[in-house]
């Protein structure tokens, strides 16, 4: 195997299966390829296997079926205190009786590093992390920002060539968790280690990663960079899962050169993309993203039209929702920029709405609806 | 007005407000109060006010006391005549109300031989008459034998009287008042090696139980909680079970054919049985096992709170399992181990059925020689001088294990 191939495929996930009680999957045929220094965030509900994989990867959980290569080596039979691979957690999991400093050392000491190296190796990292003066705190006297931080130090202190990070900013509020996204990004790119980031939360995952994999049952869904999982979603999970969708419930009317004319619930007839459309004939579902979806008027007019009833609107601040009702009581929602164009518009008034043929996606409809 | 700040009045009121919600709480606990008032407390300060309060002889011959006070015990001269006659003439009267055998016994336990000595006397004074006495009292008295004439008897007699004494105490500690009234060692040390001895057991207790609980309670805290739950329900049953029942359950195992005997033998482990049952190691063994689930409970419940992330983070950061275990986790479970420690080794120390019933003479801790003070040589005093003695040395070593470890780093749960 030539060297390029290896750093495109520097972390693989081969016919990956996982299950606690040998009968029922928690992940099922997982394979990821994954690039050196790539940021990849695997994003789905709780329960879907995603933090199965991380532990995989870091040697907690035993594979049962299945391939981890990384670097072109299987780690499958390698303890996870030889895999060299760097771990922050949920509950960030400092040893509260350590330092910050003597948090940082831990690594180095096990791996008898001569003390002078130590002393700057910490004064370097919390330099990095900017905490140059908290090395004799205790981990009890930190904030929630600071410690996710020496977490992060502390799981980069070795200089792994893959960092794993279970979730680390769910504990934070809002304010900090943006913050900290930006710390994280700041890290990948000055230092360049292979990240790979378990969240529920998907704009983290979007403003995050270079490639998302959206989990869902245990099945990865669909792997992307995070424009195409937005803009082009493969199927309607991911299109429900990741931002914002309406869904309209049709069916399919003919299919041809990747577009699908499909007759909607409430008997109009539209066009959209077709994504995994089903086959002439059979229910489909239109997704059309709020933000896509234009109320008719000289200035937005597109291919697509249909009449619905305004019921109310929701003043959100940058934008307002506006929510709408077809004829057969399919609820639909549009969003509006909170512009001077906002238009005022009377409950129970018609109204048309309109969208591009681009911006309608046709899925086969989920299982479960 | 600054509107800033409280007004006298605003801050009068609000104080009163504290402190009726104050009083309203310690109505509520009033009741407990009372209760660890009569069920604890007092009985605690009686114990301690007995142990230096003896006020029996006293009692018996406070006329010859009064008189006697005056007799300088550190000289070789006889008390003064007044004083032996007074003695002849209260010893005639407690011979009539039968009492003399009481005394005899009192000034016996510090000089010993002369019980026979008063009761004899008593049984003449009893056939002579009061005038007789009143008369020459003292020299009758010196007659009925030589040994009346010893000025240490007498010594013994005034320091009996004596209703406040330190003597229970100097017994504790394996020591007494010579004649003289110096303080000196006994020839047998009994209570001192005693106290020494049930420290060794507690301490032998509190080690093994530390040994054979954490790994247990460790597997708890780990196991998926099915499994867990049920295994509690093993670790709790003791409890359910009467505690002279699990005594007695070691005897049929340890006696010399049973069944841990038979089955060594029949195995062909051994030739000769061994003598367990009667020996320190029963009572070491059976302690164990009654006190064990009060060191997996604390330390279950702070296993419990350790998240199991952390040992994996050791492990992510390159530590092998050992080091970690040992660097990261054992660390964390201090709180749970004092606390276990100390539960055990305050309840082992002071522990009294478990080595009544198994421990023979080797086995005895200190509460079996204060129950045999209490039930046998009737001599309460000195039992509430080594039980007084007992909570002085718990306390000593609560407040060293304060020093060391921390009572705050205590966790029971």
């Amino acid at each position: 195997m030539s060297e390029p191939v290896s750093d495109q495929q520097y972390v693989r996930f081969v016919d990956v299966k996982k299950s606690y009680d040998q009968r029922s999957l928690v992940v099922k045929n997982f394979n990821l390829d994954i690039r050196k220094g790539e940021f990849v965030t695997l994003l789905g509900p709780s329960g879907s296997g995603k933090t199965t994989c991380l532990m995989m990867l870091a040697g907690f959980e035993d594979v049962t079926s299945g391939h981890i290569l990384v670097n072109g080596q299987a780690i499958t039979n390698v303890a996870p205190y030889n895999r060299n691979i760097g771990m922050v957690f949920q509950h960030y999991a400092l040893f509260p009786h350590m330092t910050v400093a003597e948090n940082l050392a831990y690594p180095l000491v096990v791996r008898k590093l001569p003390k002078e190296e130590i002393k700057r190796r910490v004064a370097e990292s919390l330099a990095l992390v900017e905490l140059d003066s908290f090395g004799k705190r205790y981990p009890g006297h930190l904030s929630g920002g600071q410690k996710q931080r020496v977490a992060l130090a502390r799981s980069l202190i070795f200089e792994p060539s893959i960092v794993l990070m279970d979730e680390p900013l769910g504990a934070l509020d809002k304010n900090l968790r943006e913050q900290m996204q930006l710390e994280i990004k700041r890290l990948h790119e000055s230092i360049g280690f292979t990240a790979i980031y378990v969240t529920h939360d998907q704009t983290e995952a979007l403003t995050m990663s270079d490639r998302i994999a959206v989990f869902n049952d245990g099945v990865v869904q669909q792997c992307a960079a995070p424009d195409v999982l937005y803009e082009r979603p493969e199927n309607a999970f991911v299109a429900d899962f990741i931002g914002e969708n309406n869904h309209l419930s049709g069916k399919v009317l003919n299919r041809a050169q990747g577009l699908a004319k499909v007759e909607l619930s409430d008997g109009s007839v539209v066009t959209g993309q077709a994504m995994d459309c089903p086959e002439t004939g059979e229910a489909c579902v239109l997704a059309v993203r709020p933000e896509n979806l234009f109320i008719q008027s000289d200035k937005h007019s597109f291919e697509n039209s249909i009449e619905a009833e305004f019921i109310t609107r929701l003043y959100v601040g940058d934008f307002i929702r506006y929510f709408f009702k077809l004829r057969d009581k399919t609820e639909l929602m549009v969003k509006v920029l909170n512009d001077h164009d906002a238009p005022s518009i009377t409950a129970g008034a018609p109204t048309k709405l309109t969208w591009s043929v681009n911006d309608g996606l046709a899925f086969n409809p989920p299982p479960s609806s | 007005m600054n509107n800033n700040s409280l007004s006298v009045e605003e801050i009068l009121e609000s104080k009163r407000l504290l402190n009726r919600k104050k009083r309203l709480l310690l109505l509520f606990t009033l009741p407990l109060l009372v209760f660890i008032f009569i069920t604890f407390i007092s009985p605690i300060a009686t114990m301690l006010y007995r142990s230096v309060y003896h006020p029996t002889v006293s009692q018996l011959i406070p006329l010859s006391l009064a008189e006697l006070k005056n007799w300088d015990e550190a000289g070789d001269a006889l008390p003064p005549s007044a004083a032996l006659q007074q003695f002849a003439i209260e010893l005639q009267d407690l011979s009539k109300q039968r009492l003399s055998g009481k005394l005899a016994e009192e000034v016996n336990r510090l000089k010993p031989g002369s019980s026979s000595l008063i009761k004899s006397s008593a049984r003449k004074l009893k056939k002579t008459t009061l005038e007789e006495l009143q008369e020459n009292g003292d020299s009758v008295l010196l007659s009925y034998s030589k040994k009346w004439h010893n000025i240490d008897l007498w010594r013994a007699v005034k320091r009996a009287g004596q209703p406040f004494t330190d003597s229970y105490y100097l017994t504790t500690f394996d020591l007494k008042r010579n004649p003289a009234g110096e303080i000196e060692q006994r020839d047998t040390q009994i209570y001192l090696k005693l106290y020494w001895k049930s420290l060794k057991i507690a301490i032998y207790i509190t080690l093994l139980t530390a040994l054979l609980a954490y790994p247990l309670a460790y597997y708890l805290a780990t196991a998926p909680s099915k499994i867990a739950n049920r295994l509690m329900v093993l670790v709790l049953l003791p409890f359910w079970t009467s505690l002279l029942v699990r005594t007695t359950s070691w005897i049929a195992i340890l006696q010399t054919n049973g069944v841990l005997n038979s089955s060594l033998q029949s195995l062909g482990l051994i030739d000769e049985p061994f003598e367990l049952l009667y020996t320190q190691a029963a009572t070491i063994i059976a302690m164990t096992h009654i006190l064990l689930p009060f060191m997996i409970l604390p330390l279950y419940s702070v296993m419990k709170n350790i998240d199991p992330s952390y040992l994996r983070a050791a492990l992510s950061l390159g530590a092998r399992p050992i080091p970690a275990f040992i660097k990261i986790y054992l660390p964390m479970t201090v709180p749970g181990v004092s606390a276990g420690a100390l539960l055990v080794f305050i309840i082992s120390i002071g522990y009294y059925i478990t080595p009544a019933i198994v421990g023979g003479t080797d086995g005895q801790m200190i509460s079996n020689i204060i129950a045999f003070h209490m039930q046998s040589s009737n001599n309460w005093e000195l039992a509430a001088a080594l039980g007084s003695l007992l909570l002085a040395l718990i306390i000593a070593l609560y407040w060293i294990y304060d020093r060391l470890v921390g009572v705050n780093n205590i966790k029971l749960g």
